[in-house]
């Protein structure tokens, strides 16, 4: 038998404090909600490590607000997919039977509709829109904020995720419980002093402006907490960058 | 023996950032492909002037390009890589910025040397370029004043803007540090700045391979890669081994 050479034993004992070290960080990383959905696979490391640095450096801060004078003149609406059937019968009745559902993981599964959601705080902030593709647009953004709908529905401690669906097929997204509350993110009703056009996400569009806009899921009909997720896209989960 | 010509911290970084360089650029164009328009300021969409588009087709049909097709979409996996790419960039070029400045790579190797350090001086070595005059033996285990200044400059400059303009693209990093995106002027600013970095790093690259093609390619990537100082030709040193 070969003697083990110096190197050799260097080599497999940084191989070995590496294994370990990888797998302490997995634990912490894991009981302090630092490990995204997307872990796995090619690209996990880098998504891990966007998401770690985040949350551990940036977690409560706040989205950049603009002036009033930065409000853009020529905003983008973005095309989406033709109404469905059930929204544009929602639509020609002018909303009054759009509901918002919040189920899931929570203490007090309800119901609410546009008026109800308007009797809640209204707040406005005037955030940029930012697509992955590169373009943006300042609006003033008003609504609700969905850290006090989640009070209300009383959101348990296990939960860890929204998950948010559009009214329109095959369209929802999710975010972390720290998203959940933060004080931007928006149950959206108006945008620049008018009621939320269509184009954009009316009548009910969740604001989520320290992510990309692909985060920002117009005609919200469902919200529902949840403890963990399964996350299969071709676009990053985290899309704060 | 002799020393190495790169020390393995040199060659080990080296490589990783060249490896996730072209892994940024190519991404990087695939997803300038999704919108191919450069705006200056804080905002910019299709509803607004650009400062100017790049004549190419876009991967979305709502771009007005003039081009009657639509080019397939690789944002996925082209933004994954890119972040990805961009933590081994970073992370590659602290371990380097650091070590260099511990060791005395920094001060020895890169800044250039006492009675150098003037633009006669840059000159008279460009001058041996364009005369393509063979460099001096001083040469061969050490970088010529502008090799010097134009690394500190890519490596201390030009890098270190590319990663802080493509931070300020980020919408949580400028929610938690504005003062970055807010002194480049503007998200969109940045973005352009961003792309003009990117080929002027292109420039270095292309000149940089033209130059080690030049001095002995396959002579230069052996230095760079096993650290064997090949001062003679290698066919020769080949032979003189056989």
């Amino acid at each position: 038998m070969k003697p083990i050479s110096r190197r050799a034993l260097i080599t497999s004992g940084l191989a070995a404090a590496g294994v370990a070290g990888l797998a302490a960080a997995d634990r912490i990383g894991r009981r302090h909600g630092l490990i995204p959905p997307d872990c796995r696979g090619v690209y996990g490391p880098g998504e891990t490590l966007t998401y770690a640095a985040h949350r551990l450096l940036t977690r409560d801060a706040m989205a950049r607000e603009f002036p009033r004078s930065m409000i853009s003149k020529t905003p983008f609406a973005n095309e989406v997919a033709p109404p469905s059937a059930e929204f544009k019968k929602l639509q020609a009745a002018g909303f009054g039977d759009w509901r918002l559902t919040i189920d899931g993981m929570v203490a007090h599964p309800m119901t609410l509709s546009l008026a109800d959601l308007r009797s809640m705080p209204t707040h406005s902030q005037i955030t940029e829109v930012v697509c992955e593709e590169g373009w943006s647009y300042v609006a003033e953004w008003i609504g609700t904020p969905l850290s006090g709908v989640l009070r209300e529905a009383g959101v348990l401690p296990q939960a860890r995720y929204l998950k948010y669906f559009s009214i329109q097929p095959d369209w929802s997204d999710s975010i972390d419980i720290a998203d959940a509350h933060h004080p931007q993110t928006f149950l959206t009703m108006g945008m620049n002093d008018g009621e939320l056009p269509v184009g954009f996400g009316g009548p009910l569009r969740l604001r989520v402006p320290r992510q990309l806009g692909y985060k920002s899921v117009k005609y919200i009909t469902r919200i529902t907490a949840i403890d963990s997720l399964k996350y299969q896209g071709d676009y990053a989960w985290f899309a704060g960058i | 023996m002799n020393s190495p010509r790169h020390s393995a911290l040199v060659r080990v970084t080296h490589w990783l950032t060249v490896v996730s360089f072209v892994a940024l650029l190519v991404t990087g164009l695939e997803i300038v492909i999704s919108h191919p328009r450069f705006y200056w300021g804080e905002t910019g969409n299709v509803n607004m002037k650009p400062l100017f588009t790049i004549p190419i087709p876009s991967s979305r049909d709502t771009v007005p390009t003039g081009y009657g097709y639509v080019m397939p979409d690789q944002n996925g996996w082209s933004r994954y890589l890119h972040f990805e790419s961009a933590w081994v960039l970073v992370l590659t070029g602290l371990v380097y910025a650091i070590a260099s400045l511990l060791n005395g790579h920094l001060r020895r190797d890169l800044v250039p040397e006492r009675g150098q350090r003037s633009l006669a001086a840059h000159w008279e070595r460009m001058r041996q370029y364009l005369q393509r005059r063979r460099p001096g033996a001083d040469e061969t285990s050490s970088y010529n004043v502008l090799q010097r200044t134009t690394y500190l400059l890519v490596i201390f400059v030009l890098f270190p803007l590319v990663i802080l303009t493509g931070l300020a693209l980020s919408p949580s990093f400028n929610a938690s540090v504005p003062f970055v995106v807010n002194s480049l002027g503007g998200r969109q600013t940045a973005r352009t700045l961003h792309f003009f970095l990117t080929w002027a790093l292109v420039v270095f690259f292309v000149v940089h391979v033209a130059m080690i093609a030049v001095s002995g390619f396959w002579a230069r990537m052996r230095g760079m890669t096993t650290g064997t100082t090949a001062t003679v030709e290698p066919t020769v040193a080949e032979e003189e081994v056989a």
